[in-house]
């Protein structure tokens, strides 16, 4: 399926189109790796809804992405459970190996370093989301371990491929 | 000897899978709820059970779907609320990942019971893992005649949708979680209406947390009786404890309701790490207000934790050791609530952010001598004054904060300095 047909598929779940919005930014995402303002508007366009209901959830929502981000985001919680579990060490080590500071991307754009809020994985803390996937229990050498497989996972392949073969459930 | 029935799947190789499930007895309560009960029968059931809300508030979940017009000219919905934001909660992604046909099933039978034919599983996006569980679980349902039309031979007809959210811990608030369903942005609503009469597309819609909706399956099949025998008569069954922190042995737990958070966090997760000692517990994820290690003898249900001056909120246990700074926790708290704030109303959109800028500025030890008085006066600015329960989490939060560790907040603002760094 192309993207106005995913998108299609989304909005006949609902009796609305507007509750298709969220679902279709979701989708345009997975699909464009970020939503600038004409992917925007391609929304508004096939859903046939106001522009600025789409602009509205686009940057209300902090899964949105309007700028560009890294072919691996590493997302690291910093709330608490993580905290208590020496999660701002692992920020610390992040932002050395990686030469950035949270909120920052790699030049060559292969990881961007935000944290986030509680990803829901308390019992694995400290934890951190890349792309689909949980990383959890980590140390300072599991960080480095998972850094080396996703370069290596970067150089076996293409930013497209990776983001083609999107999450498990689609 | 205590039978844990809501993780009975959770160790069971492809437990997520139907065959799996059925194997071991699943959508026999939904079979028996069609073939022996009318939908009044189950609210009752659900009435009798005492059944309360899981996901933070503890509303009677029968009287929740009494609520529900019999007569409607709209159609009728339910929602699961799966959005799972508060910190120190992760019991429903669990039991999506591992076990989403009893979710399934229980969606099944609640929907039989208030008469709704379409559901919304509203769940975080950044559960991808949960969410592809139950997609594939939805699937094979509908192909074993579990969901879809005439299900099990019966004329009742349902489906269930995922929806997922984008990441805004407000959705978690049941208005709000409507709002963004129907496509805007994640904000509360006034009550009333209240969903049960005017809720998703202005339809009457009940709005159920994971950990409910898969209680009722049991309670289908077991009866209410035994429901009540399990914990405290007016807070009763078995519950889901999420533990991490400062524990040996993070994880989650089914217990009964009412089990005493010591022993919860001494003997069940093992206690604090080894030369430590317990300092605080959060019960019921960072909403609720952190209850002093003196104060752990209290039973975990949802009036005993309120007669300490704490809540149960969804039991995301956070313990907190002794070589922890309680300013840094709780600056922590509350720049979580100022940055999940939805801006909709004014005292906890500034005064959460005049919080937060006062809490960092004694954190970093820059802070004036009135800085506590400062933070008293707006926490009364925001408690009572919000339009959810956002800003009176945050308040009652950071008011428990100072009132069991004020010499820490003190040492701060004098010493200059934070004396665990």
């Amino acid at each position: 399926m192309n993207m106005r047909e995913k998108i299609e598929a989304a909005a006949a779940r609902y009796p609305d189109r507007r509750s298709a919005i969220m679902p279709a930014l979701l989708i345009a995402q997975k699909e464009h790796g970020h939503l600038p303002g004409p992917v925007l508007e391609e929304v508004s366009d096939i859903l046939g809804v106001e522009r600025v209901w789409v602009y509205e959830l686009a940057t209300f929502y902090t899964l949105f992405h309007t700028e560009p981000v890294g072919l691996f985001h590493l997302q690291l919680c910093d709330n608490l459970s993580c905290l208590l579990r020496r999660s701002e060490d692992l920020l610390r080590h992040l932002e050395t190996v990686l030469g950035i500071e949270k909120g920052g991307t790699t030049p060559d754009g292969l990881f961007t370093l935000s944290t986030v809020e509680c990803l829901g994985a308390c019992e694995m803390a400290p934890v951190m989301q890349v792309g689909d996937d949980y990383h959890g229990d980590l140390d300072i050498a599991r960080i480095d371990a998972l850094l080396d497989r996703l370069r290596a996972a970067a150089g076996q392949t293409t930013g497209a491929e990776l983001a083609a073969a999107g999450p498990p459930g689609e | 000897m205590f039978e844990p029935v809501l993780l009975r799947n959770m160790d069971v190789p492809d437990g997520h899978l139907l065959s799996s499930y059925e194997a071991r007895g699943g959508y026999q309560a939904l079979a028996k709820a069609l073939r022996e009960h009318t939908p009044d029968e189950i609210i009752d059931l659900v009435k009798q059970s005492n059944l309360r809300g899981r996901g933070g508030a503890g509303f009677p979940t029968g009287l929740k779907w009494s609520f529900v017009p019999k007569r409607a000219d709209k159609p009728k919905y339910l929602c699961c609320n799966a959005d799972e934001g508060e910190p120190g909660t992760f019991k429903d992604r669990i039991i999506m990942e591992r076990d989403p046909h009893q979710l399934i099933e229980g969606m099944v039978i609640s929907a039989y019971a208030i008469g709704a034919k379409t559901a919304y599983v509203y769940i975080r996006g950044e559960y991808v893992l949960a969410i592809h569980r139950l997609k594939q679980a939805i699937a094979e349902a509908h192909a074993k005649g579990y969901l879809g039309t005439r299900i099990l031979g019966s004329d009742f007809n349902f489906v269930v949708h995922i929806h997922c959210g984008a990441g805004a811990y407000i959705c978690g608030e049941e208005t709000a979680m409507l709002d963004s369903l129907e496509g805007k942005r994640a904000q509360p609503r006034l009550k009333p209406p209240f969903p049960a009469v005017a809720g998703l597309y202005a339809s009457p819609t009940v709005i159920n947390n994971v950990e409910t909706l898969v209680c009722v399956p049991h309670i289908v099949a077991r009866g209410p009786d035994w429901f009540r025998s399990i914990g405290p008569d007016k807070s009763p069954g078995p519950k889901l404890y999420c533990l991490s922190g400062h524990v040996r042995n993070p994880g989650l737990y089914e217990l009964p309701m009412g089990i005493s958070l010591r022993e919860l966090v001494e003997d069940r997760a093992g206690g604090p790490p080894p030369g430590r000692r317990i300092k605080a517990v959060i019960p019921g994820g960072v909403s609720a207000p952190l209850i002093p290690e003196r104060g752990l003898d209290v039973g975990m249900d949802f009036d005993s934790l309120a007669a300490v001056g704490s809540m149960l909120g969804s039991a995301g246990v956070i313990v907190i050791d002794d070589s922890t700074c309680m300013v840094k926790v709780a600056t922590r708290i509350i720049e979580f609530f100022h940055h999940e704030s939805c801006g909709k109303c004014t005292p906890c959109r500034e005064g959460l952010n005049w919080v937060v800028k006062v809490l960092r500025r004694v954190e970093a030890g820059q802070g004036a001598p009135d800085d506590l008085e400062q933070l008293e006066a707006l926490c009364k600015g925001i408690f009572g004054n919000t339009f959810c329960a956002l800003g009176d989490g945050a308040a009652m939060g950071l008011r428990a904060a100072l009132a069991h560790f004020e010499h820490e907040f003190v040492a701060h603002i004098e010493k200059g300095r934070c004396s665990f760094h």
